[in-house]
């Protein structure tokens, strides 16, 4: 109730703006919104460099809603060939690159925004990891941010489809045959799925719909939730200690500061200016990312005839790839390996959400906890990358050529150990040798 | 509020409500679901398709376009032929056991035996199979005979590998063999792929 709260209405000093602020407030609650989000919303004083990102994600959201805005305005979603023999999406995209002016440059900040969201968005997770930002009171701002994650991988793989390239239309028959893995309805589901028989215009037609409105409207509505949350709770910090527990007279926390100017102006707004040098650095000077961003096989127009004689998903998919491509046994004689693949795929995603309920140390900062979470926690982050690294790769690659160290070994073995991590975690995280941890935030 | 007895007229009032509501909702959400499914418009794309065969030479591999998937015809040769018998043992469904085709391609060729007398004897010569991958619909490559492969095809996105009668080998992602269209020889030098009609009970 943000409304009628305890921030009173604003009165006017009688200046015409201030008459002006006043009839607005009497009719809407915008001092009290300003007060409560930002003003008079009190963060921990003791934020590092961890805690730029979600407000860089914020930026990255507007950088990608507004390049969308005006790629859609000159983009077609056609899979039937034109006069020349080229399908009409792959031709539009090309037409933006070459014919629209300026559209080079909207078009990679899209295609950039999208790596650079997943970069921003799994450091950002990276941080709740290290200080528990998940834990008891914080557990649904972690299970929105789940979500909104689900979101951007739906998001990422339709967009994907839409320039209709060779890996466009290879990486959706792949994954949308995924589906059929699912028994009894599964192959009915991956047609519905497809409105098609094969990957056709219409499945590019419903990814369309899907990308420019369906899946934004549910991220942007996750992501007030997930702001809204943090500000009933409060943030987190470097130490995992609450900073509610040690009030003034007036009921502000001791060691919090208001987000608005300190953290907005202070902190996050010269994080912002770095990260756009770098994003634009890339823009224009590096938008296929070495292969990565922009893959070489999608400079070709989509080919149902033929598969590309390498596919693999854009690189923040290829974690999660690693572990459909691990699922080689049937286990539990009825099960099939590819129904398996698709579990430990979904599962990886799905496990995140269960992590304030799996976490049962003492304290919540990396900070005061013990050796064994360090040490399980990097072998975490060294497999996740190498994952990451094989599931670019073709299925028989070895590292070094050696054929020694074959990668489909060596990504089961950390799928193994991804699952195993996260599931054994009630265990080892009780028993784990913490240190004391300080009754309010330490800051030098 | 809470203090208050329930009016437990009003309370069946309300479930009755709600439960007709969800009725409602659920029937209304029918055509949306249902407007996902293949349109009239592409179950009807799936009309058979003529190829000539007559250009295709002994060992060579045409592909033709039905129901947007790409179907191979391969004129196998007498070696070739005579290769699939040595496979049983590392192949999954070696007897094509598994309804991955029509009746008529139930044999060691997984063919229809060859119209064309000039060219062929024992029959079964030309392969025609749908180019998709059973395990999660790539396109597989050609993979020339080579040291001990004696030719078949692999599959780029997870090395599932077949044979030259679309087989799959022992151990692979791919769970069955690729799949056979319905088709029939029109002529010695024509096939329709996507109609098997009036010829099915000749093998």
């Amino acid at each position: 109730m943000a409304g009628n709260s305890n921030y009173p209405k604003y009165q006017s000093d009688g200046s015409r703006l201030g008459g002006l602020l006043e009839w607005f407030d009497a009719r809407f609650p915008l001092t009290s919104l300003w007060k409560a989000h930002l003003s008079e919303y009190y963060a921990p004083k003791n934020f590092n460099f961890w805690y730029f990102f979600g407000s860089v994600a914020l930026v990255v959201l507007v950088i990608q809603v507004v390049t969308g805005i005006f790629l859609t305005m000159s983009y077609k979603p056609d899979g039937n060939l034109n006069a020349a023999g080229i399908p009409g999406a792959f031709a539009a995209v090309e037409y933006i690159m070459r014919d629209v002016a300026g559209g080079w440059f909207i078009r990679n900040m899209h295609s950039t925004g999208a790596s650079a969201f997943f970069i921003v968005v799994y450091l950002h997770m990276f941080r709740g990891m290290l200080y528990g930002s998940y834990r008891k009171p914080r557990e649904l701002i972690w299970i929105f941010g789940v979500l909104i994650f689900l979101c951007l991988m739906a998001e990422a793989f339709m967009g994907y489809l839409l320039p209709w390239g060779q890996m466009s239309y290879w990486g959706a028959q792949v994954i949308l045959n995924l589906f059929s893995a699912i028994p009894v309805i599964g192959p009915d589901l991956s047609v519905l799925a497809r409105g098609d028989y094969v990957v056709s215009d219409t499945t590019l037609n419903r990814f369309f719909a899907f990308h420019v409105i369906a899946v934004p409207l549910v991220l942007i509505g996750l992501v007030v939730a997930h702001v809204l949350a943090l500000h009933e709770t409060g943030s987190n910090n470097p130490d995992g200690v609450e900073i509610k527990k040690f009030k003034d007279e007036k009921g502000i926390p001791l060691d919090g500061i208001p987000f608005h100017p300190y953290y907005t102006i202070g902190h996050d707004l010269p994080a912002i200016v770095i990260f756009l040098f770098f994003f634009f650095a890339v823009v224009f000077y590096w938008p296929e990312g070495g292969g990565y961003f922009l893959e070489a096989n999608n400079f070709l127009p989509a080919d149902p005839m033929k598969t590309p004689n390498h596919i693999a998903p854009v690189w923040y998919f290829t974690p999660f790839y690693s572990m459909l491509r691990a699922m080689v046994w049937n286990f539990f004689w009825v099960i099939p390996a590819k129904l398996w693949g698709v579990i430990a795929m979904g599962g990886g995603v799905v496990i995140l959400a269960f992590l304030p309920w799996l976490d049962r140390s003492p304290v919540k900062s990396i900070r005061y906890r013990g050796p064994i979470f360090k040490t399980l926690l990097t072998i975490f982050v060294i497999g996740f990358l190498i994952l990451g690294y094989l599931g670019a790769q073709v299925p028989e690659y070895c590292f070094f050529g050696l054929s020694w160290l074959p990668g489909a070994v060596i990504a089961q073995i950390f799928t193994f150990y991804y699952f195993l991590f996260f599931l054994t975690m009630p265990y080892w995280s009780k028993i784990d040798k913490c240190k004391p941890v300080p009754e309010r935030v330490t800051f030098k | 509020m809470s203090d208050q007895k329930v009016d437990s007229e009003r309370r069946s009032l309300i479930l009755a409500t709600t439960a007709a509501g969800g009725v409602a909702v659920a029937a209304a959400a029918v055509p949306f679901v249902a407007s996902l499914a293949p349109s009239e418009r592409a179950k009807a794309a799936g009309a058979p398709v003529e190829a000539d065969i007559s250009q295709l030479k002994a060992g060579e591999k045409m592909v033709v376009k039905w129901r947007g998937k790409p179907v191979w015809i391969l004129r196998r040769t007498k070696e070739m032929l005579e290769s699939l018998a040595a496979l049983k043992d590392s192949l999954a469904d070696p007897d094509s056991e598994k309804p991955q085709q029509p009746e008529y391609a139930t044999n060691p060729q997984r063919a229809r035996p060859n119209p064309n007398p000039e060219t062929s004897a024992d029959g079964g010569d030309y392969l025609v199979v749908i180019g998709i991958c059973t395990h999660l619909g790539c396109s597989p490559s050609d993979k020339p005979a080579e040291g001990n492969w004696q030719g078949g095809f692999l599959c780029p996105c997870h090395g599932s590998q077949f044979d030259l009668a679309g087989r799959v080998f022992k151990q692979q992602p791919a769970p069955t063999n690729l799949e056979v269209p319905p088709y029939k020889f029109l002529s010695a030098t024509r096939i329709l792929i996507g109609d098997d009609s009036g010829s099915s009970g000749e093998a």
